[in-house]
């Protein structure tokens, strides 16, 4: 997972060329418990970097998605609109939130990588 | 203040248990499974809740105790059988509920089962109404041990024998491996079940052999999404002292002869009964799978407040987003299109019958 890169609002972020797929951690499930509903920004959506985007709902509350970098929403995943809960089982792969044609490649740079992420995520959750 | 646990805390660690506080307690919100499967397994098997959190007060007394505890209880007390159990409130002068709770008549005396959050100010209320004449004691050496769900009779019937003899809300004293405990048939979740009244020192020996037989541990949060399913109130969210049980639609709970006898607030619940209330708690259903959780906004088709939510979740058997909440009366009937405030989106919701979820009760053997 090395071209993934992370934020500190537990998603993570992959790159190829100038749009960037964007999800929540497996981690970030873990914590939220069974996800049963998700609102995702619509597409042609302009988005900032940390700005809010959407809402992940569990059974337990409601969580904020953010972005972490700014762009045009090009892509949203249907799958999980219609099934929240593929969210669960398949965080970090089909079950992706969605898609942005990125503005500036640098604000990658301020985000951590796999090693550096899973010391973060180890150190909020105790 | 530490928080307390109860006496199966290891157990639940055991069992890959997440833990909250509530109420003073550590208690187990989910396990390994999750909510949603928690809750499926106790719709369709069965499910153990520790419960032991909740307040196990037993009264002892004479003859006049009943006559006492009517000028407390909106209960006909003296029609209640010998090891039968009844739901009931315990209220201020305003017929605002200090908490819910279930009373038995035991041998000698009453047990009342108690909120949690509630149990202390509910000992020292009691109390006081009672003049302290009565041997009174919230017993902390007793565990409490909920098993819910349509296998519960079976597997509990294997541990202990003829407890699936046991009426609906109803009990009585069993052995346990030479321990006596008290059995209820009754919960809060919807399903067939018991509650089982054991000795700290034996609870989780007990808890066990219920997960050999086919049992499976379950947290606060499905007990959570298994009541609401169910229609029944959360005492601290659907019901408060700042709510009367006419107002939560809880009017089948008074005893219809005491309607006219003392106890406190019962000149303001005859009042309600006779002149209607200003709002009710009804049961919600949104339109979209958006859930409306706790202090969201209701509001009519012409954008004026009439309500609040005071539970929402999605409900795992009836896939959708439920809740319950208090709407002005004449919005109160049933498919009246109601506007919910959703992060600032107005979600279109109906009001609906309670339960959500309604079990389909199979008397009888089937003939194939």
């Amino acid at each position: 997972m090395s071209e993934f890169k992370f934020s500190k609002e537990h998603e993570w972020i992959k790159l190829e060329g100038e749009v960037a797929t964007i999800g929540i951690t497996k981690n970030a499930t873990e914590m939220l418990g069974d996800i049963v509903f998700v609102e995702l920004p619509e597409k042609g959506l302009n988005v900032e970097k940390d700005g809010t985007v959407g809402v992940i709902e569990s059974t337990k509350a409601a969580s904020d998605v953010y972005t972490p970098v700014s762009g045009e929403v090009v892509d949203i995943n249907k799958s999980i609109v219609d099934d929240a809960s593929k969210i669960n089982t398949d965080p970090e792969g089909n079950s992706w939130l969605f898609k942005l044609k990125i503005k500036d490649k640098s604000e990658l740079d301020s985000l951590m990588n796999k090693e550096e992420y899973d010391k973060f995520a180890k150190e909020s959750a105790s | 203040m530490e928080s307390k646990k109860t006496s199966l805390f290891n157990l639940h660690q055991k069992h890959g248990a997440k833990f909250v506080e509530f109420a003073g307690y550590q208690m187990p919100i989910q396990y390994k499974d999750g909510i949603i499967q928690e809750h499926k397994f106790t719709r369709t098997k069965s499910g153990i809740f520790d419960v032991s959190h909740m307040g196990q007060l037993f009264i002892f007394g004479k003859e006049d105790l009943t006559e006492s505890l009517e000028k407390i209880f909106p209960l006909d007390l003296k029609k209640i059988n010998l090891n039968q159990s009844k739901y009931s409130f315990l209220m201020n002068d305003k017929a605002g509920i200090y908490d819910d709770l279930i009373i038995t008549r035991i041998k000698d005396g009453y047990l009342i089962i108690l909120n949690a959050a509630c149990k202390d100010q509910d000992f020292k209320i009691i109390k006081e109404k009672l003049n302290n004449k009565y041997d009174m004691n919230l017993n902390e050496n007793l565990s409490l041990i909920a098993i819910q769900g349509p296998d519960a009779k079976n597997v509990l019937e294997k541990i202990i024998p003829n407890s699936n003899k046991l009426k609906f809300m109803n009990g009585d004293n069993f052995n346990f491996e030479d321990t006596k405990i008290y059995i209820t048939r009754s919960g809060y979740t919807g399903e067939d079940g018991f509650e089982v009244s054991i000795n700290n020192q034996k609870a989780e020996r007990f808890v066990e052999l219920l997960l050999e037989n086919g049992s499976n541990l379950i947290g606060l949060g499905a007990r959570d999404t298994l009541r609401l399913e169910a229609g029944l109130c959360l005492y601290g969210n659907d019901i408060d002292i700042k709510t009367s049980p006419i107002e939560a639609n809880l009017k089948w709970a008074i005893s219809k002869n005491r309607i006219e006898s003392n106890y406190p607030g019962s000149s303001i619940i005859k009042d309600q009964i006779n002149e209607g209330v200003k709002r009710l708690r009804v049961g919600i259903k949104p339109e979209t799978r958006v859930i409306a959780r706790e202090e969201t906004k209701i509001f009519n088709d012409e954008n004026q407040e009439i309500g609040k939510i005071t539970s929402g979740t999605f409900g795992p058997s009836v896939e959708c987003s439920i809740a319950m909440g208090y709407v002005e009366n004449n919005y109160s009937s049933l498919n009246t299109k109601i506007f919910l405030e959703v992060r600032g989106k107005r979600v279109p919701a109906n009001i609906c019958n309670l339960p959500f979820y309604k079990k389909n009760h199979v008397k009888g053997e089937i003939n194939v």
